[in-house]
């Protein structure tokens, strides 16, 4: 990390570790079992954080949970208006027909990702209701109207140049950190 | 030599292999797409495409055609046998009147080696060559190259790669030894002379006249079609005779003591350059090609119109 930036640690591992197991523990208070759920982590940087919260419920649950990677680029809505857009491989090797979908990620901003996730997710099977779980959720940003059922922290950073950047050293090592845009 | 981001399709030749690499790494994700049950996105759904084949072609035109359409592109056909063309209309007057109508990327194939090149540089628009004359045939080679690699699980490197057939005429051969070079594999064609080009062996390939001396050290035989449209000239006695010394048979196949992959960019002449027993084989991955071109050219198409290929 680049210490000359402009830089505020939001959450750090004993924090975000609390949030994981919260969300854990969310997950089997509405979904019971979650035999009828499945876990799909975004590509790229929701997957870390949906498999922290995996792996949370497993330890809690004792059973195993239907688990995905879900990538959207194919169904963006700025393709062909500029910017980079490599695609990241989907692996979800089940029908989500009439699944309960829970989608993670890491940060909820303008909510175009999510757009087009749902758009994505739609071709394996109609999912009988879908969920958002975020860590940080950059409220007041939206651009289209999606909100998240489950979130970590929320923050506002209008009229500024940060930007939320998460950064995994690995499973239980995880910072969240407040960055300038120029860093 | 390209440095960076390019906007034509317009052959191998000038790509850079990171390129081709994005191509089979978000042609992967393609084909995965095409295995769901639904196989369609709206990725270019802004996007207007057309098709100008200038010659026939059914395998290509189709491929480029599903390729669009599960993009989400709005697509054209143009073939020339209808079009104005034959009224004496140019090039260049027939591609800008159909720019005029607002389309965004042309995929065309055209008798004339170089077409998509000066087309290019006289119209603006993004171009993607779908066979020119005996030049280019650049996405054939990468839905080549992608099935080699996905049969070898993920490395051509090092591989040995034979291209047999009429080597002179083959915008197919070509595309081919420049993208196998790019990836680090060995090729060496083999015909009879009059269907090797002179001097090929500057461009860093092996040749032979001896199939069955080639097929020993091959790893991959790509069997070529005789072009029987192009034989005019007469550059073998008679196709008996062709398919005796040049055509791949389950005699020649069991002389050798080692899997063979065995390729065809299709359409086949059975009985021809091969025999209908070896394009059903087991080795044969000649369907896989064709189902791998969607996946490639859809792949092609997604990268260009990002402009990030």
């Amino acid at each position: 990390m680049n210490n000359n930036a402009t830089q505020k640690v939001l959450l750090n591992s004993q924090k975000t570790a609390l949030i994981v197991k919260r969300f854990a523990l969310e997950l089997i208070e509405n979904h019971g079992d979650l035999s009828k759920s499945a876990i799909i982590g975004l590509q790229p940087r929701g997957i870390e954080l949906a498999e922290a919260i995996r792996n949370e419920v497993v330890n809690i649950m004792g059973s195993n949970v239907k688990f995905g990677t879900l990538d959207h680029t194919f169904y963006r809505d700025d393709i062909s208006r500029g910017g980079i857009h490599i695609p990241k491989p989907s692996k979800i090797d089940f029908s989500t027909e009439n699944l309960r979908i829970i989608l993670i990620d890491d940060v909820l901003y303008t909510g175009r990702s999510i757009r087009a996730a749902i758009d994505a997710i739609m071709r394996f099977g109609r999912p009988s209701d879908i969920e958002l779980m975020v860590m940080v959720d950059r409220i007041h940003q939206r651009e289209v109207p999606i909100k998240p059922d489950y979130k970590g922290v929320s923050i506002d950073s209008r009229n500024t140049e940060q930007f939320v950047k998460v950064e995994w050293k690995s499973q239980s090592e995880v910072a969240v950190w407040l960055l300038d845009k120029k860093s | 030599m390209n440095s960076g981001v390019i906007k034509h399709l317009l052959g191998i030749k000038g790509l850079q292999t990171h390129q081709i690499e994005s191509i089979f790494e978000t042609a992967d994700n393609f084909s995965e797409l095409l295995k769901a049950p639904v196989k369609k996105t709206p990725a270019l759904r802004d996007i207007t495409i057309a098709n100008l084949f200038f010659e026939n072609s059914t395998r290509t035109r189709v491929s480029f055609e599903l390729a669009e359409k599960r993009l989400g592109a709005d697509v054209v056909n143009f073939s020339s046998s209808s079009s104005s063309v034959k009224k004496g209309e140019t090039l260049i007057d027939t591609v800008n009147n159909i720019l005029s109508m607002k389309v965004d990327m042309i995929v065309m194939r055209h008798p004339a080696p170089g077409a998509c090149q000066f087309l290019s540089k006289h119209v603006d628009s993004q171009i993607i060559n779908a066979g020119d004359g005996t030049h280019e045939h650049p996405t054939q080679a990468l839905l080549d190259a992608f099935s080699i690699r996905n049969h070898f699980n993920g490395s051509i490197a090092g591989k040995k790669v034979l291209i047999v057939g009429d080597i002179k005429h083959s915008r197919v051969a070509l595309s081919n030894i420049y993208c196998l070079q790019l990836l680090g594999a060995e090729v060496m064609v083999c015909g009879p002379a009059t269907l090797i080009p002179k001097h090929i062996e500057k461009l860093g390939v092996k040749v032979s006249h001896n199939l069955d001396e080639a097929l020993k050290w091959a790893d991959v035989a790509n069997m070529l079609r005789i072009q029987l449209e192009r034989q005019d000239a007469r550059f073998f006695p008679s196709l008996k005779e062709y398919s005796n010394l040049y055509g791949l048979n389950m005699e020649r196949l069991n002389r050798l003591d080692k899997e063979l992959l065995i390729m065809h960019p299709g359409p086949i002449n059975r009985g021809v350059e091969i025999s209908s027993e070896v394009a059903d084989s087991a080795n044969s991955i000649i369907l896989q090609q064709v189902e791998n071109g969607v996946a490639i050219r859809m792949a092609v198409l997604f990268l260009l119109a990002q402009r990030n290929l």
